[in-house]
């Protein structure tokens, strides 16, 4: 199961470095990462998704997680309410459809028109992880030529 | 003042006593400074046994235990014995000199990435690269070696910073905001396994580690007397409790004793006081202590629930857990387990430690056995990794905390020797021995001269069985026999003895043991010892790996 686990971490050099290789020392997967300054410039704030087997491996991800010195807190929030994003810029061949599912996008979902030329389209997402899959889903009937994404960020309700 | 006095001035601030190390270019400001301390220098000669004396040090009195080396190799050389202090939890500080800040990175002469190389292996690790975080690192490095779950920790600092020039002022106190360890049992989870254990038909407590780190032998010691809860101390806890109790059933696991791992199988509560379930300990999961609820005292989280299922966990400090405990026992619903001790006696007496005894050729465990009866048991006893350490674990009954030093979690042969000059160093007036393997003791024997310049009086008892004797045995039980790189050809250890001006000597009779003990042990200076034992003698009792713990070879006879 994915877990969504939020660190909130002293903002010095190494710290990433450590939190990467204390999952990589015990075999931990991480699914994604995203790591930014919060409102204190002295605290990072590291957004991780990881897929636990099970609980106990969990536990201990969490555990370990914050035994770091760097690490101040920990919080799992995949029993709590919160929002989360994703930033996704995909570039896409402009074919006779292009137009109708861009269209169709930008209408139902967070989705921008960040550039255009003669050739491609790059779209700007900004959602929520449920909404991707769906999104992704339509551009790939137009053939994705590239695509970027950033990891997941989550603050709570 | 010049980073290199601030460093030497930390130090005196730390009260630290005594530093083993080798010196080298990226340290040379610093040994400059120290040559003018009152900190005892000690010259290992090789960094690892540096970080292996330092460990000793710790384990035997206590305090941080501190060692330094230069960049590069200096501090490659460092690592295993800072991973040897960091699998045990040892509190010990390694400072390593660092090229240049400006030259970091540039693959420079002696370079490396040391606090990458240590990172998963300390508690925790500092690179310094501005001399005015050298002073508040340094406390912080102390502060966190020696508390919570005790630890290594490595301090790496450039050359430049050494000489850089700042106001010197140590800071009084700590307060670090993501390091807040939990000392104090929370007082529901007391109650909760006060309950359990007034419930308890056959309980029994394994102590370890935790215990010894904690100085919390007393406390268990009035703990279980209090309940009359039979005790069984692990590798790392031996002393914790004393061996000779009447309650102590010896050392579970692999290499222990039948009724502790029957004991174990059999009860239906097990109190684990600062111990980590090593596999060495639990041997098959699923079927250790099968009917046992468990109570699992410990100071690391992350301990708790990692590979036994705990049912009532405790996070703090042991001693003070243990004196939680005592403090709210109802002496009114102290269970009545005659019965249960009834059992534990007649499976001591049924299953007792034993080895053929022989007049032809010396048995190791004889040996052994003649240490502790001749220093009346009151020797601090490191050893090697192998047949060894498990000779030493199962035959020298350790009463006291502190005087069992060995390589529990990484296994490191060669620890011994330096680790046994680190506890004489700091136990100038105690009896240290080193139980040693002829392999083993060639890992780090160039710690002679050590032993040679400071004289420095260990006694290192060499069981020479001419093979790398715990390899051997599994290859005998498990691979036919086919004995491939484990026969020794050794040297001729008296001559190498006299090469560095200690006293050698060679026992090939049984009928000499006593004598030659006597001498050892009536030697003023360091002695080595060469004791041709004989070559085939196994470690009984066994558990096979992946075996349940009850389930022993050699032993039950």
């Amino acid at each position: 199961m994915r877990h969504t686990i939020q660190a909130l971490v002293e903002n010095k050099f190494g710290v990433l470095a450590r939190i990467a290789s204390l999952f990589s020392a015990r075999g931990y997967n991480i699914d994604s990462l995203a790591v930014g300054e919060t409102q204190d410039p002295t605290i990072s704030c590291m957004t991780i998704v990881v897929n636990a087997q099970d609980e106990r491996v969990l536990e201990q991800i969490k555990k370990q997680l914050h035994k770091l010195i760097d690490v101040i807190t920990v919080v799992d929030f995949t029993r709590k309410d919160y929002i989360d994003r994703e930033l996704l810029l995909v570039k896409i061949s402009n074919k006779k459809a292009t137009k109708s599912i861009v269209d169709k996008l930008v209408k139902t979902y967070s989705v921008k028109v960040a550039h255009k030329t003669k050739d491609y389209t790059i779209l700007e997402v900004c959602t929520q992880h449920s909404d991707l899959e769906h999104i992704l889903k339509e551009v790939k009937k137009v053939g994705i030529k590239e695509l970027v994404r950033t990891g997941k960020i989550a603050i709570a309700k | 003042m010049k980073g290199a006095k601030i460093f030497v001035e930390s130090l005196l601030k730390e009260k630290v006593k005594v530093m083993f190390g080798y010196p080298g270019g990226a340290v040379l400001p610093i040994f400059d400074f120290l040559y003018d301390t009152p900190i005892k220098f000690i010259l290992t000669r090789h960094e690892q046994a540096a970080a292996h004396a330092a460990d000793g040090y710790a384990r035997s009195t206590g305090k941080t235990g501190v060692c330094i080396a230069t960049s590069g190799p200096g501090a490659t050389n460092l690592t295993t014995g800072i991973a040897t202090a960091y699998m045990d939890s040892i509190p010990i500080v390694a400072f390593t000199g660092q090229v240049k800040t400006s030259l970091i990175g540039n693959d420079a002469f002696q370079e490396a990435d040391v606090t990458g190389i240590t990172r998963s292996i300390t508690k925790h690790n500092y690179l310094v690269k501005d001399v005015k975080d050298l002073a508040p690192t340094i406390k912080e490095a102390f502060y966190l070696a020696r508390t919570g779950r005790p630890g290594p920790v490595l301090v790496d600092i450039p050359v430049d910073v050494q000489l850089h020039e700042t106001e010197f002022k140590y800071p009084q106190d700590i307060s670090l905001r993501s390091y807040r360890p939990t000392y104090f049992g929370h007082p529901g989870q007391i109650k909760k396994a006060l309950k359990f254990i007034y419930n308890a038909k056959r309980p029994i407590i394994i102590a370890g580690g935790g215990v010894v780190i904690s100085g919390g032998a007393n406390e268990l010691r009035h703990f279980a007397e209090k309940l009359n809860i039979p005790v069984a101390t692990t590798l790392m806890g031996l002393g914790a409790f004393p061996a000779t109790h009447v309650l102590s059933l010896g050392m579970p696991g692999m290499h222990g004793t039948v009724y502790a791992n029957t004991a174990i199988t059999e009860s239906d509560l097990l109190i684990s006081v600062g111990c980590r379930f090593d596999d060495r300990v639990t041997g098959r999961l699923d079927a250790f202590a099968p009917s046992a609820k468990i109570i699992h005292i410990d100071i690391d989280p992350t301990s708790i629930s990692k590979n036994i299922k705990v049912d009532v966990p405790i996070v703090g400090d042991v001693r003070n857990i243990l004196g939680q405990l005592i403090e709210e026992i109802d002496d009114r619903k102290i269970p009545n387990i005659e019965d249960w001790l009834r059992r534990v006696k007649e499976l001591k007496k049924k299953h007792p430690l034993r080895y053929k005894k022989s007049t032809a050729t010396i048995k190791p465990q004889y040996v052994v056995e003649e240490l502790y009866l001749q220093t009346k048991g009151k020797a601090i006893v490191a050893t090697e990794v192998g047949q060894n350490q498990m000779w030493a674990a199962q035959f020298y009954k350790i009463d006291f905390p502190r005087h069992f030093l060995s390589s529990g979690g990484l296994g490191t042969m060669g620890y011994g020797f330096p680790a046994a000059i680190g506890a004489k160093v700091g136990n100038p007036n105690a009896v240290v021995l080193d139980i040693a393997g002829d392999g083993s003791i060639q890992m780090n024997i160039q710690e002679l001269a050590t032993v040679s310049t400071y004289n420095i009086g260990v006694k290192v008892i060499i069981l020479n069985n001419h093979y790398l004797g715990m390899v051997r045995q599994w290859q005998e039980l498990f691979y036919n026999r086919r004995y491939s790189g484990t026969p020794l050809k050794n040297p001729d250890f008296i001559k190498i003895a006299q090469g560095y001006g200690v006293k050698g000597l060679r026992v090939k009779k049984a009928s000499e043991v006593k004598k030659a003990v006597k001498e050892i042990l009536s030697h003023k200076g360091p002695v080595i010892a060469d004791f041709w034992v004989e070559e085939e003698e196994n470690v009984f009792p066994m558990v096979p790996a992946g075996e349940a713990i009850n389930r022993m070879i050699g032993g039950m006879a």
